[in-house]
């Protein structure tokens, strides 16, 4: 069986999630991987929703904000977008993918683009396998399963 | 008679793990305290500054011991093995500093997988002398038997990742004088709910900061030794990383109050979760620009994002360590 990919995405009210809407009563197809939360702005998406939501098994997560100079409250997005440069670097640290953290914007009117934005990462997902997060350190029993650091000895 | 009045005597240990030894030494700089530890505890084990022997310990009867400062985080089997040791000898257990509670500074090995951290140390480093490269091995045999060496973990946990912890006195290393009231709580019997957060504030560490903090707005961050600081004024506003926003208060202010920012070692104010992210969250939201280029060009210049936010409590973040350390 295909590798179905879990996308958690996070929608700002007043843009995104009324572009995803129109997606809907459109009736345009797209791809039925992404779990959609809905929040006020992307502003409002703290980092630890997202690193909540890869340890909770998510494949990939994407927020959706209003363009920039749209944001229904001045600069909610402008926020995001920063966080998103800080968030970049970290998620490299952690060994996640970039295709896995997007930042995009969609605005109200724009129900394709938002159908167009679920397919692709759905399909680059599909390309890049689950997200294969080690274990939680507090459930691992015993000692780390590991074999002792055997190597030979040189002596110069 | 003098079993007698031993047998009150307090019974404790200090032991450390995967630690540089600052908590031990934040023991003795409790000064003259010291002595009055002494008078009033037998110290069973301590490995820095007391005789004492794993079989000692293991000869003890369950709970013998009153309490237990263990520093350290779990890094490699003799740790572990330790640990659970002094859990079973102990009525009391304190993951004491930053790297039994949070993971510490070794914790940032989590970045990183068993093999490259084995190569950086033994084979890559630049201080090894070409052509004199010796390797541990865990085992070896030598004419009077064999030696062995603890294994080492593909990843540091904390303490409480490996056995039950009563309670967490953060810090790195932790405040003398919150050391000894931790000391003194335990001698007097005064202790508060088990998994509590000892020796320290439940506020952020701004809140007890007496810099003068005005309006964030920061187009460019700067290290410590970058910039002519103002010594009155917030260090964060100058650009200066600095993580008192997202840090537990306790320690009484050291590192600001000397010039140095917060650097984020007692761990996460209550109810925080991730202190990394809140890291993230705080610092980009005091850049002053909308323009997507100039954003970039000042958080970009931010070297080791995961260094920052994570210096003292990577292996105790939601993702705990990165995909290569499997």
């Amino acid at each position: 069986m295909e590798f179905e990919p879990t996308i958690v995405g996070f929608l700002c009210n007043w843009c995104s999630y009324t572009g995803a809407d129109l997606a809907g009563t459109a009736r345009i197809k797209h791809q039925p991987n992404l779990r959609v939360i809905r929040v006020m702005c992307s502003g409002r998406v703290d980092p630890t929703f997202i690193m909540q939501a890869f340890a909770s098994g998510a494949d990939g997560v994407m927020i959706c904000g209003c363009h920039p100079g749209d944001c229904h409250y001045l600069e909610g997005n402008d926020k995001a977008y920063r966080r998103f440069q800080l968030l970049k670097p970290l998620m490299a640290a952690y060994g996640i993918e970039e295709q896995r953290l997007r930042l995009e914007w969609v605005s109200a009117s724009e129900g394709e683009r938002f159908a167009r934005l679920v397919d692709t990462m759905t399909a680059e997902l599909k390309e890049l396998g689950p997200l294969d997060l080690p274990p939680d350190l507090s459930l691992v029993p015993g000692p780390c399963p590991d074999t002792p650091a055997v190597r030979e000895v040189t002596h110069g | 008679m003098a079993e007698a009045s031993e047998k009150k005597k307090l019974q404790i240990a200090i032991y450390w793990g995967a630690a540089c030894g600052g908590c031990d030494v934040a023991v003795l700089d409790t000064d003259a305290f010291i002595l009055d530890v002494a008078e009033l505890a037998d110290i069973r084990l301590w490995p820095l500054a007391v005789d004492g022997k794993y079989a000692d310990v293991e000869a003890m009867e369950d709970r013998e011991l009153d309490l237990v400062l263990f520093n350290g985080a779990v890094r490699n089997s003799e740790n572990q093995h330790v640990a659970e040791l002094l859990r079973k000898k102990s009525k009391v257990m304190v993951a004491m500093g930053s790297c039994a509670h949070l993971g510490g500074i070794p914790g940032l090995a989590n970045e990183f997988s068993k093999d490259e951290i084995f190569n950086r140390a033994y084979l890559d480093n630049p201080s090894i002398e070409e052509g004199n490269v010796v390797l541990p091995v865990a085992e070896k045999m030598v004419a009077a038997g064999t030696l062995t060496l603890p294994h080492f973990h593909r990843a540091v946990r904390t303490l409480s990742d490996v056995v039950e912890v009563d309670y967490f006195m953060p810090g790195c290393p932790p405040a003398p004088e919150q050391v000894k009231a931790v000391l003194l709580a335990v001698v007097t019997g005064e202790l508060p709910p088990v998994g509590s957060v000892v020796g320290a504030s439940d506020r952020a560490l701004c809140d007890e900061c007496d810099r003068r903090k005005d309006e964030k707005k920061v187009t460019r961050f700067f290290r410590p030794w970058q910039i002519i600081q103002d010594p009155e004024k917030c260090l964060l506003e100058q650009g200066i990383l600095c993580a008192g926003s997202v840090t537990r208060a306790g320690c009484g202010v050291r590192c600001p109050d000397s010039g140095m920012p917060c650097r984020g070692c007692y761990g996460p104010p209550p109810n925080v979760k991730d202190q990394g992210a809140k890291f993230i969250s705080a610092i980009s939201s005091i850049v002053e620009s909308r323009d997507a280029e100039e954003i970039e060009r000042v958080l970009g210049e931010i070297p080791d994002v995961m260094g920052y936010a994570y210096r003292f409590g990577l292996p105790a973040s939601t993702l705990q360590r990165s995909t290569r350390s499997q």
